[in-house]
């Protein structure tokens, strides 16, 4: 009987660049960047990862397929290099790609890693791709706010808000971030706003302003992943291990059935499920410390606070409100600006995620650093609420 | 005694959008020096998404309301305008509306006059084959910006289902055709714009002198005098029609308006449509006199039987449902004479996969789903597996048309952002009433129409336009029902 990877999987360097709009950066000096803050922080030579993980999602745009991006950025010894691609999980992917290696004994030592240069299209927001040639025969021409933005009006009429409700604590949560980001010095979008500034933007589909809407952002982030024991043989004493691994993607019922009423994400729920067995969650409220969820539409964040069951049904706009996810809450996420203000290159974002919880975890946060955090929650939501791909990461400090 | 040949039933379409006249003078009297002098009234136009095509669609599945479809065994699309030169634009009509296979489609052409040349083919093939026929003409004719025709034309389509038997609409009695090469106006097959001739030469020396002389030969062909004729309906300018009457002895009051001040003239569609607003309000025993224009004339006698011609909304309906528009620069916009910039998004490669187009001409152009023969789901696309996660069978589903099945908005948004040339660009999700869900595009809705459980019907609608290969596909669209 499997019994999961929880605790098996230990990561001993992460790294992140500065996100934001890279105009004098490609892929391959992203990568550098996030790379080698990670091997100094794992305190290991290059050639020692054995085997390797690149998350790219748009690589018709500038990074290419395969795994020779990675390998001919880092130049290295001819490792096997493995690309992944699962939409906003991508990053995500490369890390269960990576962790499962380890766990399985194949490699003491991988390396996953996710990058994305979105900012070479020469127009706003993200690139435009096919979405194969029978969908692209019927599926509406959608653009992501505008697929995301569906949530707002079946949530509100499911739960019996009205907009403005809604709206309000849609503008909390983007709030809420810019707050957050300010004091991170590697976030795209560091200014702060007010409530009124984002009630008040100009609308791009509704019910999604401008501030309710995540930057699109160039990015690259990386984990350095081994084994506990192995891990303290390179002298980490307090050590982040990786308790759950998570992945459900849909597999047509959104779309397609009527069971769905477009107010919730059902992948979301079902990779929480799955998260909270493998790493023995039974009250997540309670239990998890601190969250990075996949927020690149405000109204995603406040359906996810019910789907990854921090909020009871139809109470997640009074709880966000109530300032329950904000730095000084109960259960504070997003403390490092989240996709709405860190930026969203979108196969850097799980491991960005990670990053976040990985330091927080560490107590190296500075001027954003949470009182002690032991146990944190990664979530990406690939695609659109009604198709997509999502994963659930819990790390936790491994307790000695 | 022979069985009567006449019109089973009768559908017809006009675009949403009406623009009202005196919009265009507005835009347009710095030209023309008549700003806002004879304007009145509407003018049909089509949205962008919109073509003879789509119009065809909608004013057949209007006439076929309710009846089995499998009685029709041949089908003509009459046009001036058909989108494609060479792919059988009538065989697209015939399987958007699910006909059977074995039906004989053609696309009829070459002048106004071709709807009503359709519609008598459609009572010879009546008279002498099994089945029923369908005629449905169409037209969206683009005019030059301040010109004559601007104002005069609409866009609209008409469907006339021809049969034999004692339950018909109106008899056929008579007709007869003229030919000639008289040349009021004509647009050459690589044109977008008509060449038009002086107006008082064509009334004097065209409509004048070939119309009365079919009439005449039509009324002596039905064995009917001229006096007994109750409604003309003439294709063309009423002023025209009026002189007509004159000429051939019958009263003023027998003549059909033109739907000028409605609609304006929908080209091979017109004398259909505005024989269908005689049926329409027509009483057992009427003789009616249709006669067209067009390199000569054909004029058709009929006698009303007092049956109700339309099973669905009929030309009353078609004529109701519009919404007066003001944007002018929009209708140059969707009649493709202006080119306005839509951003680097719109440059996006729409090439369509054939092969893909051909393996699934079911699914998208007909809009059929599946429905699991185990668990009874309706669904949307039909696929190898069943989508109800109770069930997920593999190949348990047989095909389940959808088009005419209503719906419920369960989701939506009006996008901005996304290209479109009629913003916001307005999709959901969409439950259907038998069950299917679809992801789906809505036509003809502007901002703040929908709310989550707005009815919903599906409408036939161009999907998307390959202006580099001059290519444009079809699906359906979602759109609010109203009433």
């Amino acid at each position: 009987m499997a019994t999961g990877i929880r605790d098996k999987v230990a990561i001993v360097g992460m790294g992140c660049s500065r996100f934001g709009e890279r105009w004098d950066s490609g892929p391959d000096d992203l990568m550098v960047e996030a790379f080698q803050e990670a091997v100094a922080d794992a305190g290991i030579e290059r050639d020692r990862i054995e085997a390797a993980w690149l998350g790219v999602f748009y690589q018709e745009q500038s990074t290419s397929k395969s795994g020779l991006p990675l390998s001919m950025a880092l130049r290295l010894p001819n490792t096997p290099v493995t690309r992944v691609e699962n939409l906003c999980a991508t990053g995500t992917e490369a890390l269960r790609g990576a962790a499962y290696a380890v766990a399985a004994g194949a490699v003491d030592i991988a390396l996953a890693m996710g990058v994305e240069k979105l900012k070479d299209t020469g127009f706003g927001g993200l690139p435009e791709r096919t979405k194969g040639t029978f969908d692209d025969l019927w599926h509406p021409g959608f653009t992501p706010p505008g697929a995301f933005a569906q949530l707002g009006a079946a949530y509100a009429a499911r739960h019996g808000f009205k907009m403005d409700e809604v709206k309000r604590a849609m503008a909390h949560i983007s709030w809420k971030s810019h707050e957050n980001a300010a004091s991170n010095p590697r976030a795209h979008l560091r200014n702060r706003i007010t409530i009124d500034q984002a009630l008040a933007a100009p609308m791009i589909s509704y019910p999604l302003g401008t501030y309710d809407c995540c930057g699109v952002s160039d990015g690259a982030a990386c984990a350095i992943v081994t084994t506990p024991e192995i891990a303290a043989t390179l002298g980490k004493r307090e050590m982040v291990t990786i308790k759950a691994l998570a992945l459900a993607p849909s597999n047509g019922v959104e779309m397609g059935h009527a069971s769905w009423d477009g107010s919730y994400t059902l992948t979301s729920r079902l990779a929480a499920e799955r998260a909270y067995r493998e790493a023995g969650i039974t009250d997540p409220g309670a239990q998890i410390d601190l969250m990075e969820v996949h927020d690149c539409f405000s109204i995603t964040e406040l359906v996810l606070m019910e789907d990854l069951g921090f909020s009871a049904p139809g109470r997640a706009v009074h709880d966000v409100l109530d300032g329950r996810y904000d730095r000084d809450g109960a259960v504070p996420c997003q403390t490092d600006g989240g996709l709405k203000c860190f930026g969203h290159p979108v196969g850097a974002s799980g491991l960005r995620m990670a990053y976040e919880i990985y330091t927080q975890l560490l107590g190296r946060a500075g001027g954003r650093q949470l009182q002690a955090p032991t146990l944190g929650l990664t979530h990406n939501l690939g695609g659109i609420p009604n198709r997509n791909v999502a994963s659930v990461s819990i790390l936790g400090l491994l307790k000695g | 005694m022979t069985v009567p040949t006449g019109i089973r039933s009768f559908g017809a379409y006009l675009p949403r959008l009406r623009l009202e006249r005196t919009a265009i003078a507005a835009a347009t009297g710095w030209a023309t020096g008549t700003r806002g002098s004879k304007a009145r009234g509407v003018r049909s136009c089509c949205n962008w998404d919109e073509d003879s095509l789509t119009m065809a669609v909608e004013a057949s599945r209007d006439c076929l309301t309710g009846s089995d479809r499998n009685g029709v065994t041949w089908l003509a699309f009459a046009s001036t305008t058909h989108p494609f030169a060479d792919r059988s634009n009538a065989g697209v009509v015939a399987t958007a509306l699910n006909l059977p296979e074995s039906l004989r489609a053609a696309d009829v052409s070459g002048s106004l006059r071709a709807g009503t040349g359709a519609l008598l083919q459609a009572f010879a093939q009546a008279r002498t084959a099994t089945g029923d026929a369908l005629v449905v003409a169409a037209d969206r004719r683009i005019a030059k910006p301040a010109s004559e025709q601007e104002m005069s034309f609409g866009h609209g389509a008409a469907a006339i289902r021809v049969g034999t038997g004692d339950d018909l609409v109106a008899e056929l009695l008579g007709s007869a055709s003229l030919q000639d090469d008289f040349v009021d106006h004509y647009r050459a097959s690589d044109a977008t714009f008509d060449y038009a001739l002086e107006e008082r030469w064509v009334r004097d020396e065209g409509y004048l002198k070939i119309v009365p002389r079919a009439i005449e030969a039509a009324l002596a062909n039905a064995g009917v005098a001229a006096s007994a004729v109750r409604h003309l309906v003439i294709q063309g300018p009423g002023r025209f029609a009026s002189a007509i009457a004159k000429a051939t002895g019958m009263a003023a009051d027998t003549l059909q308006d033109d739907l000028h001040a409605v609609c304006g003239d929908t080209g091979t569609a017109h004398p259909l449509l505005m024989l269908g607003t005689v049926l329409e309000k027509a009483t057992a025993g009427d003789v009616i006199l249709l006669a067209s224009f067009g390199q000569g004339s054909d004029a058709i006698v009929f006698q009303s039987t007092g049956r109700a011609p339309s099973p669905g909304h009929g030309c009353r309906g078609a004529i109701a449902d519009g919404s007066p528009d003001r944007e002018y620069l929009r209708f140059l916009s969707n009649c493709g004479l202006v080119d306005i910039d839509w951003g680097m998004r719109a440059e996006r490669d729409n090439r369509t996969a054939q092969t893909v187009a051909w393996r699934k001409h079911r699914d998208v152009t007909a809009f059929i789903g599946g429905k699991c023969s185990r668990c009874g789901t309706v669904q949307f696309p039909k696929s190898r597996a069943c989508v109800n996660p109770e069930c997920r069978a593999f190949d348990t589903q047989v095909e389940h048309p959808l088009a005419d099945s209503g719906g419920r908005v369960k989701t939506f948004t009006e996008d901005w952002l996304a290209v479109t040339r009629s913003p916001p660009h307005v999709y959901g999700n969409v439950a259907l009433d038998d069950g299917a869900n679809v992801f789906a595009e809505f036509a003809d809705t502007p901002a703040a129409a929908l709310a989550v459980g707005t009815p919903v019907r599906f409408v036939f609608r161009i999907k998307d336009v390959d202006a580099l290969r001059g290519f444009h596909r079809y699906f359906w669209k979602a759109t609010p029902v109203r009433n």
